[in-house]
C-alpha cells in the first residue's frame, strides 16, 4: 500500500466516524430538544394569537340582549372581545362595568360577549341587574368552552378581529384606557 | 503504513490507542499507562485492552463532544450532579405536593410561610418545580446521552477485540495474566485429555498449530450493553410520556348531580356524578380502634357512581344535547373506570358543601316557631321566587353561595354553596308590601327591625364532591419493555461469566494461563477439573501470590 492510498482510505474512514458520531449527536440533542420543548408548552393554553378562534354556541342569558344563542363563527364581520368572568370574581367585578361603558359606542363594530362561569342564573341575573349590562352573556354551565380555551384563571380575556382570528390573549381585569386601547386594535376599518 | 495504525509484531495492524493486541495480546509499549499496566505485573483486561476513545480523532467539535461524553469519568460526575440535585428537591415539598390544609397554596407563598428565608430562597431558586424545570432536564438529558456514547464506545472496540482474538497469544499477555503456569515435559495424551475435558465443561475449543483457546459463555460479557439499551428505552418513554397523545394525567372535582368536561379530552368526554358514597369503618371494631382513636374516622370506601357520555361528532362545542353514554358504572378505590384509553381512578372527595335548604316561615314574636309555611332551595340553580301552599311569597333578592363581608359588601368568594346566605323578601298571605330579610347559616337580620315574618333554616342536605384522577398512559409498556430488557442485561451480566484458558506450548513446557471477568473461584474449579490426572501443574493465582509476599514483607519489617 502506498502511502498516499493508506492516507485517503484513513481520510475515508475519519470522514465516516464524523458522519456517524455527528448523526449520533444530532440524534440525542433533537431528543432533547423536544422534551424541553413539550415539557415547557406542557401548560399552555392551545390557541395562541394569531390562531383561529375555536368555535362554540351557548346559550345567552342577558334578558337585556336580543341573541338567544351565541355562536362563535356567525359573529365574523365584527371584532369579538372574548371575556371569561363569574359573579364572584372581584377583579372581573371590576372590568364589566368598563366594557359596558364602551359597549354603546362600538357595538356596531365590536361584540362582547362575556361568557359567564356561574353555575346559577340567579346570581348573574343580580349582576346584570346591579350594573345595567346589555352585552351578550352566554351561560358556560358546563366549563366546556372555558375548558376548550384552556382559560384557567378569570377574568381572562381575547380579543379576536373580523376574520375571527385570535389577536391578542389578556390574563387578568383590564382598565378602561388598556381595554379601548384592545378594541382599537380589532375595530375592523 | 500510516503512523496513526500500530503494527504488532504478529502482523495484525491495531488502531491508535490499542493497548493490547487485538489478536495476539501482545501489549502495546507506548500505550501501557491508559489501563495502568506499566505500574503493575499483570495485564488490566478491561475491554480487552481495545482502543477506547481515540484521542487523536479529536480536532473539531464533534469529536470533542463526543470525547466529552465517551468518558466513564464524566458521565459518573453527571451521575453525581443528578443525585445530588435530585436530593435537593426532598428538603421540601415540591409544588404539586403543597399539602391541602396549608393557609395558602399559592407557591410564592406557601414557601415562606411554612419554611422562613430557606423557603423563600428555595422558592425563588425554582427548587419548588425542580424536577421539571429545564436544568434537571438537561442533566437527565445529559445522563442519557453519556449512556449511548459510553455504550457504543465500548461495545464496538470489545467486540471487535472478541472476535479477532486468535488462538495463539503472544508469551508477555499470558504470563500476565492473573492465572499462569508452566509444566515440563508435558505428553501429548496429558494435553489431549485437558482439551476434551475442559470441551466436556462445554468450553468452546479453537486450536492453531497447536495453540488452544478454550472459551465458555462470552455472551454475559454483552450484559451491561443489553442493561444500557434497557435504560435507554426507559428514557425515551419518559420522553414520550411528554407527548400528550401518549399520555395525560388530570384532575377533576365533581359535584353530585353535576356533569362535567373531562379535562383533556378535548370537550369530547363528560362525566356526571349521579351519586357518591363514602363509608366509614366501625368505632368499635377492635382492628381499626386504635386507628380511628389516633386520626378519626377511617374511610372503608369512597365511591362514585358515574355516567360518561361522548360528544357526537361534527357538533358544536356548548351544544351539550348532542351526546350519546358511552358507560354507566361506579368508581371506587382501586376499581378505576376505563373506556377508549383513558382511565378513572377515584382519588378523593370533599363534604363541605350543601346541595338544597329548606326554610320554614315563622311569626317573629312566636316563641315556639311554628311553621307557616316551607321553602325549600336548590342552592345551585335557585329560583326568582318560591311560594307556599299556605300563600306565602317568598322571593330571592341576593344569593351569596360563599357568603363574606368585605369591605362591609357582602358578597360569594365563590360559586359553590359552602357557607349560603340570602337576602329574601317576604309577602305574606295577609301583607301588602315585602318584608325583607337576611338569612344564612347562624345569621338571621332583620332589615327594619319590625318584621311580621321570620325565615328560619329548618333542614338542609349537603352533597359530596368527587375528586377524580383522569389518566391515559400509553407509554407503560415502553416502560416495562425497557425494564425488563434492564433485568436481562443484569442477569446476563451476573449468572454468567466470561472464561478463557489458554494452553500454548513453549519451548518444551507447556504454558496453561487463564482469564474470567469475575467468579475466579469457578474457573480454578474448572482447570482443576481439567487437569486432574494429568502431569499438568495448576497454574498459580499470581494476584494472590503477590498479596501473599507483600503480606511476609510486612511481618518481616
Amino acid at each position: 500500500m502506498s502511502v498516499d492510498e493508506a492516507r485517503k482510505k484513513k481520510k475515508n474512514k475519519m470522514r465516516k466516524r464524523y458522519i456517524l458520531r455527528s448523526a449520533v449527536l444530532a440524534l440525542l440533542i433533537g431528543l432533547t430538544v423536544y422534551a424541553l420543548y413539550s415539557n415547557h408548552n406542557k401548560d399552555k393554553e392551545i390557541y395562541q394569537p394569531g390562531d383561529e378562534a375555536p368555535d362554540f354556541e351557548l346559550t345567552q342569558i342577558n334578558d337585556q340582549n336580543e341573541m338567544e344563542k351565541v355562536r362563535m363563527s356567525e359573529l365574523q364581520g365584527k371584532g369579538v372581545m372574548l371575556n371569561f368572568w363569574a359573579t364572584y370574581c372581584e377583579p372581573c367585578e371590576k372590568e364589566i362595568p368598563y366594557m359596558q361603558s364602551l359597549y354603546p359606542d362600538y357595538k356596531d363594530d365590536i361584540e362582547i360577549v362575556a361568557v359567564s362561569l356561574d353555575t346559577g342564573k340567579l346570581v348573574v341575573d343580580d349582576f346584570i341587574d346591579k350594573y345595567d349590562l346589555t352585552f351578550p352573556i352566554p351561560h358556560d354551565k358546563q366549563s366546556e368552552v372555558r375548558g376548550l380555551y384552556n382559560v384557567k384563571p378569570i377574568p381572562s380575556t381575547f380579543f379576536i378581529d373580523e376574520d375571527g382570528i385570535i389577536v391578542d390573549k389578556v390574563e387578568g381585569a383590564l382598565t378602561l384606557d388598556k381595554l379601548e386601547d384592545y378594541f382599537k386594535e380589532i375595530q375592523p376599518e | 503504513m500510516s503512523v496513526d495504525h500500530i503494527k504488532c509484531e504478529c502482523g495484525h495492524v491495531n488502531p491508535e490507542g490499542t493497548v493490547l493486541c487485538e489478536a495476539c495480546g501482545k501489549p502495546v509499549a507506548k500505550n501501557q499507562d491508559i489501563d495502568g499496566n506499566n505500574k503493575k505485573k499483570l495485564l488490566n483486561m478491561r475491554y480487552e485492552g481495545s482502543a477506547r476513545r481515540s484521542q487523536t480523532y479529536n480536532r473539531s467539535i464533534v469529536d470533542k463532544t463526543w470525547n466529552f461524553f465517551s468518558s466513564v469519568r464524566n458521565g459518573v460526575i453527571l451521575i453525581l450532579i443528578a443525585l445530588v440535585a435530585s436530593g435537593v428537591g426532598t428538603i421540601f415539598p415540591q409544588a404539586m405536593y403543597i399539602p391541602e390544609e396549608a393557609p395558602n397554596r399559592d407557591p410564592a407563598f406557601y414557601y415562606e410561610d411554612a419554611f422562613g428565608i430557606l423557603g423563600k430562597i428555595y422558592y425563588q431558586l425554582g427548587f419548588h418545580e425542580l424536577y421539571s424545570s429545564w436544568w434537571y432536564m438537561i442533566l437527565i438529558a445529559l445522563i442519557g446521552v453519556s449512556l449511548v456514547i459510553c455504550s457504543l464506545d465500548r461495545f464496538v472496540p470489545l467486540h471487535r477485540a472478541l472476535k479477532m482474538q486468535k488462538p495463539k497469544r503472544h508469551y508477555t499477555f499470558l504470563s500476565r495474566q492473573r492465572l499462569f503456569g508452566e509444566t515440563e515435559n508435558v505428553s501429548d495424551e496429558d494435553r489431549q485429555q485437558v482439551i476434551k475435558k475442559l470441551k466436556k465443561s462445554r468450553y468452546k475449543i479453537t486450536e492453531d498449530n497447536g495453540y488452544v483457546l478454550a472459551e465458555k459463555n462470552r455472551f454475559s460479557r454483552w450484559g451491561p450493553y443489553v442493561n444500557h439499551i434497557g435504560l435507554i428505552i426507559i428514557l425515551l418513554a419518559a420522553i414520550l410520556r411528554m407527548t400528550p397523545l401518549l399520555f395525560m394525567d388530570e384532575y377533576v372535582w365533581v359535584r353530585e348531580g353535576e356533569e362535567k368536561v373531562i379535562p383533556g379530552t378535548d370537550n369530547e368526554y363528560f362525566i356526571e356524578n349521579k351519586k357518591f358514597t363514602v363509608d366509614f369503618h366501625d368505632e368499635n371494631d377492635e382492628r381499626f380502634k386504635e386507628a380511628i382513636e389516633n386520626q378519626g374516622d377511617v374511610e372503608s370506601n369512597f365511591q362514585t357512581d358515574v355516567v360518561i357520555s361522548k360528544v357526537k361528532e361534527g357538533s358544536v362545542v356548548g351544544q351539550s344535547d348532542s351526546m350519546e353514554t358511552v358507560t354507566e358504572d361506579s368508581i371506587w378505590m382501586n376499581h378505576p373506570l376505563k373506556f377508549d384509553g383513558i382511565t378513572l381512578y377515584q382519588s378523593g372527595y370533599q363534604e363541605n358543601e350543601f346541595s338544597d335548604m329548606t326554610f320554614k316561615i315563622y311569626e317573629t314574636d312566636d316563641e315556639d316557631q311554628e311553621s307557616l309555611g316551607e321553602v325549600t332551595i336548590d342552592l345551585d340553580t335557585p329560583e326568582d321566587t318560591y311560594k307556599t301552599d299556605s300563600g306565602f311569597e317568598v322571593e330571592v333578592t341576593k344569593y351569596y353561595p360563599e357568603y363574606e363581608l368585605k369591605n362591609g359588601e357582602p358578597r360569594s368568594i365563590s360559586q359553590y354553596p359552602r357557607d349560603p346566605a340570602f337576602v329574601f323578601e317576604v309577602l305574606g298571605p295577609d301583607q301588602e308590601e315585602a318584608e325583607m330579610s337576611f338569612v344564612g347559616i347562624g345569621k338571621n337580620i332583620d332589615a327594619t327591625g319590625d318584621n311580621k315574618y321570620k325565615l328560619g333554616i329548618q333542614d338542609f342536605n349537603v352533597r359530596y364532591v368527587s375528586g377524580i384522577t383522569v389518566r391515559k398512559d400509553y407509554t407503560l409498556p415502553f416502560f416495562i419493555i425497557g425494564a425488563a430488557i434492564f433485568l436481562f442485561g443484569v442477569i446476563q451480566g451476573m449468572y454468567w461469566q466470561h472464561r478463557r484458558v489458554w494452553i500454548h506450548p513453549e519451548g518444551d513446557n507447556l504454558v496453561l494461563a487463564a482469564h474470567t471477568n469475575k467468579n475466579w473461584f469457578g474457573l480454578k474449579k474448572d482447570i482443576d477439573k481439567a487437569i486432574e490426572g494429568t502431569s499438568i501443574k495448576m497454574p498459580i493465582d499470581q494476584e494472590e501470590a503477590e498479596e501473599k509476599k507483600a503480606m511476609e514483607e510486612d511481618e518481616e519489617a
